[in-house]
């Protein structure tokens, strides 16, 4: 069934309006970034810049480039293990359930939704008991743990589609647990590891509350430093806008190149509906 | 095969008491730190009972805490739920160029709130006269005057309205998506049929499409809700502490962190532990059950 032409063009009128309103804001920290010293004003802050000028992004840079790098040693090692466990989990959830799995695994999903102000106060003793308070392998180690549930979950619902006959098939081969999931669940794995990974990534990346709570200054993942250089009366806001931008970026790109995968783990969050 | 039974248990043993001690060990620690009398470095855990609570429903912050959390709920909630319905219908229209419609409401879903905290606490910037910046400025040049306004440091309670508007930014692309997708899931010849017996375009929305579409927005509520409920790091970037805008997570921040009222601040924690409980623990038990029946 194909619309009339006059109702087209207004549904297109209505679609481009609202997207430029969506690239607003991705729109107004370019511009900004791209512009040179002498050009920042906030009069003319929705002006194009005149030239192609790298000036507040080399600041940025400067300012924020160890704390970059300080997300990128977290976002990594704590995506890489969280997939690793969440593969064998959703594989023991899904295909080797055990007496009361069944309601183990909806006390484990309660974990993705808690408010993590009700585990903050023990979370911090805890770690100071173990000496892992103040850095980034500590950071790893709680983004790990609370990542359990939403790896858990999308590998369990990944393969809870793998029919049981080819397992069966591979069990009168006399392969045994380990040697099903070597040889038969990780083959099948990778669409849904790309998911977990990026899923993790991003998330990680992205978090506040652990990041401000459980570093000290020199630990600070970027969304921390971020928040410190934009509360700062010192740093113009031009250069705050490059930064958030810089920010941005390693999750951006993920989500142009790798869309179709965020998607999937953004709809395993909603559960099935 | 009891061996193999055995590696399986093995193998989820450690998420398994990870999660116990991590989650409900660390939540049931909390809870008796919300019946101590510890404020101060050092922890007191001297019984006070429910006494932490009744001093927070009786105190004024925890009260504008309160409204201000409601209030973001509801407006945030109405207006991505009704954004992301109409986003998805137009986008069901199956129009070209439909991908890269998709692709711009659902970016701000990859970048974190402090990020988006940080471009919108200069596009809400309610400077006037000569340091007019921002959307107001935008507006201005636009002869749209009659738009410019205070935005987030409009007089309490309103203020806190304006909040919603980078939250509705960042998140109505993902109840689009939720949306479309569940559009997409209803036959074809479902609508077709409708039409067949004369049903018009909006009728077949109207009494077909938006019915199928409810388990839809419950998911969405429930997703929306839950993060609503906790809102904090948009807040903190946009506003820092502003107690105008404050809500319980920032409350529970700075009362434990700065003020080492460690009691108190495990009470807002069950406090916001125990509305979202509320939320989420119908929902996931209607999940898990309605996938056991299938």
């Amino acid at each position: 069934m194909s619309l009339r032409a006059p109702v087209r063009v207004s549904l297109y009128f209505v679609l481009v309006l609202a997207a430029l309103i969506y690239l607003l804001p991705i729109y107004l920290l370019l511009v900004t970034g791209l512009k040179s010293f002498a050009e920042v004003n906030l009069r003319t802050m929705w002006q194009l810049p005149s030239g192609f000028h790298l000036d507040n992004f080399v600041e940025a840079l400067a300012k924020l480039g160890p704390y970059l790098r300080n997300s990128l040693l977290l976002a990594v090692p704590a995506a890489l293990i969280s997939a690793m466990l969440g593969s064998l989990n959703g594989y023991v959830f899904s295909k080797w359930k055990f007496r009361g799995s069944e309601l183990i695994f909806p006390l484990i999903l309660f974990g993705m939704f808690i408010p993590y102000q009700s585990i903050l106060i023990p979370l911090v003793r805890f770690m100071q008991t173990i000496h892992l308070y103040g850095g980034i392998p500590g950071l790893i180690l709680v983004h790990v743990i609370y990542g359990i549930p939403i790896t858990t979950l999308i590998f369990r619902n990944y393969y809870a589609t793998v029919p049981t006959e080819v397992l069966e098939a591979a069990r009168m081969d006399g392969a045994g647990l380990l040697g099903i999931f070597r040889w038969v669940i990780l083959p099948l794995s990778p669409p849904s590891f790309v998911v977990v990974l990026i899923w993790q990534f991003t998330s990680i990346w992205n978090e506040f509350l652990f990041a401000i709570i459980l570093t000290n200054p020199a630990q600070w993942p970027i969304t921390v430093a971020l928040n410190n250089l934009a509360g700062s009366q010192i740093v113009e806001w031009n250069v705050q806008m490059a930064g958030a931008l810089l920010a941005a970026v390693p999750t951006l790109l993920i989500y142009i190149f790798l869309g179709r995968y965020f998607m999937r783990g953004l709809m395993a969050g909603a559960l099935k509906g | 095969m009891t061996r193999d039974r055995f590696l399986s248990i093995a193998l989820v043993s450690p998420s398994i008491l990870a999660i116990a001690i991590f989650v409900y060990g660390f939540i049931g620690w909390s809870a008796r730190v919300s019946t101590s009398a510890w404020q101060g470095l050092l922890p007191d855990f001297t019984w006070v009972g429910l006494s932490q609570y009744l001093e927070l429903f009786a105190d004024r912050r925890f009260q504008i805490d309160m409204r201000n959390t409601a209030m973001f709920t509801l407006l945030f909630l109405a207006a991505c739920l009704l954004i992301g319905l109409g986003l998805a219908v137009l986008l069901d229209q199956r129009l070209k160029g439909e991908g890269l419609f998709r692709g711009i409401f659902l970016f701000p879903m990859a970048i974190s709130f402090i990020v988006t905290g940080v471009a919108w606490r200069w596009l809400m910037n309610p400077a006037t006269g000569t340091r007019i910046t921002g959307l107001n400025l935008l507006f201005d040049s636009l002869g749209l005057d009659f738009l410019v306004n205070n935005w987030h440091t409009t007089d309490p309670p309103w203020g806190m309205a304006f909040i919603v508007i980078p939250a509705v930014w960042q998140m109505s692309g993902f109840t689009m998506a939720l949306y479309l997708a569940g559009l997409r899931s209803i036959p074809e010849e479902l609508r077709e049929a409708a039409h067949v017996d004369g049903a018009s375009g909006w009728q077949v929305y109207r009494h077909i499409v938006l019915p199928l579409l409810r388990p839809v927005t419950l998911s969405a509520v429930i997703i929306l809700g839950h993060i609503s409920l906790k809102v904090f790091d948009l807040i903190v970037a946009i506003s820092g502490k502003d107690i105008r805008l404050d809500v319980p997570a920032i409350y529970m921040w700075t009362t434990t962190f700065d003020a080492n009222n460690f009691a108190r601040g495990a009470a807002i924690g069950m406090l916001m532990l125990l509305t979202v409980a509320l939320l989420v623990v119908p929902y996931l038990s209607y999940s898990i059950r309605g996938e056991a029946e299938v």
